[in-house]
């Protein structure tokens, strides 16, 4: 197939399934960071939302491959031995968190006020408020941002490259190191991540109309 | 945990650290700027072209946006090297670079030049200003101001992303802590003061940025309202 073997072909499509795998570990880890962190940024005390600022002015100000790096080098610095995925997903879930908080953190606080106030006079508890109030209108909101983020997650997770991480842009360039067809191997590789993003793109877009038209 | 942390390096590689600085800030700046400029001519394609331009400039931004960035940088660099074409790694990277931001550019501009109302443009095609005034005018300078923050934002994502050209061996920052790395063991810290680096050089951007926008958009600065 344009001069690439069928071996070498499924060799990038494996490559392909680690992306895939990483992408959802960092969403993963992102999610499960980045609700508590959009609670603490929209709704925590000053000390809270001081630190958990930081935190995402720190993370958001970093290239993702210099956090994969950190982690990376910072995992062997504390004596143990991981495999790359490790530090690829601790990377990715840093990133996503960061990114997934702030999002959220704008979906919480498009909840109006009175829906809170309204909750606390039913004597709900914060948690409560929270949970059974909050969390579910502000979930309709995030969907479309949050599927248009996933876009981001896919892609960005071909920065684990940096510390040799076995993915989809890893694959194709040892493919594209022994056989030297950079057009075809990374135009393959380009239309397997097109394949993975477009739907998502296009799904994010058109949830995102269907939420502007129901609330118009 | 009994690791001892040593920054003795940076007395030997400070040069070479600030030579990745500077390398990382001119990539950024050369990307800004012709980013900027095909963003802006793409967007207006976009909206004011003929249908085959508007066709073409939706096909490039669906692509560029959502394909990764290393991919379309190898795709470049590998590719020109084995039709031989020898272009200096920078080149390449910026290149690369100027592609990937224009495509997100095209999508904010964009959204500003259709955020003007149409009131606007009728009123200034009234007053018998050509097509060409009309958009220099009336229409960009309002697109561009009140899309400001959304450009800031992507241009500083620009500005982190350079460090993935160390891939295609553009001698930037990350590509710098990489060489350090080999030959002193040292990556923890390095990449530490790495970071640090570009999270003062995103401040530092974000400020700059900032100072441009007050400097050209006079109108917030002498009538104190927003648009």
């Amino acid at each position: 197939m344009n001069g690439l073997s069928f071996d070498q072909v499924l060799f990038i499509l494996r490559g392909a399934g680690w992306t895939l795998l990483l992408a959802g570990m960092g969403f993963v880890g992102g999610a499960l960071v980045g609700v508590p962190l959009a609670l603490a940024r929209s709704r925590g005390g000053r000390v809270l939302r001081a630190v958990t600022g930081a935190y995402v002015q720190l993370v958001q100000g970093v290239p993702l491959p210099v956090i994969m790096f950190v982690v990376y080098f910072g995992i062997s610095v504390g004596g143990f031995d991981l495999p790359a995925l490790v530090a690829a997903g601790i990377a990715m879930t840093a990133y996503s968190s960061a990114y997934l908080g702030e999002i959220w953190k704008g979906c919480i606080q498009a909840v109006p006020r009175t829906q809170w106030e309204a909750a606390e006079c039913l004597a709900l508890t914060p948690l409560q408020r929270a949970v059974h109030v909050i969390l579910p209108q502000a979930a309709r909101i995030a969907v479309a941002p949050t599927v248009s983020f996933l876009v981001q997650i896919v892609k960005n997770s071909s920065y684990a490259v940096v510390i040799g991480f076995f993915d989809l842009t890893y694959s194709a360039r040892v493919v594209n190191n022994s056989t030297f067809k950079p057009f075809v191997v990374f135009s393959i590789a380009a239309a397997l991540y097109f394949a993975i993003c477009y739907p998502l793109s296009s799904l994010s877009y058109r949830l995102e109309r269907r939420f502007n038209k129901a609330r118009a | 945990m009994d690791y001892q942390f040593d920054f003795s390096f940076l007395s030997a590689n400070w040069r070479d650290l600030l030579d990745g600085v500077w390398l990382t800030l001119r990539m950024s700046v050369a990307t800004i700027v012709f980013g900027f400029v095909l963003g802006t001519a793409l967007a207006v394609a976009r909206t004011q072209g003929p249908a085959w331009a508007r066709r073409c400039v939706t096909v490039y931004v669906d692509l560029i946006r959502n394909t990764p960035l290393v991919i379309q940088a190898f795709w470049l660099f590998f590719g020109l090297a084995a039709i031989q074409v020898r272009v200096p790694a920078m080149a390449a990277a910026v290149v690369a670079l100027v592609v990937n931001v224009s495509a997100y550019t095209t999508e904010i501009v964009r959204a500003g030049i259709e955020s003007v109302p149409r009131g606007q443009l009728e009123a200034a095609s009234c007053l018998g200003l050509s097509r060409w005034q009309l958009l220099r005018l009336v229409v960009l300078p309002q697109a561009v101001e009140r899309m400001y923050p959304a450009l800031v934002s992507q241009f500083v994502l620009m500005m982190l992303a350079t460090s993935i050209m160390s891939q295609i061996s553009a001698e930037e920052l990350t590509a710098v802590g990489y060489r350090i790395q080999s030959e002193t063991f040292r990556g923890f810290e390095i990449y530490l003061v790495i970071a640090v680096v570009y999270l003062l050089l995103s401040w530092l951007l974000r400020l700059s940025m900032a100072g441009i926008g007050a400097v050209a958009f006079t109108r917030r600065r002498r009538l104190n309202t927003p648009l």
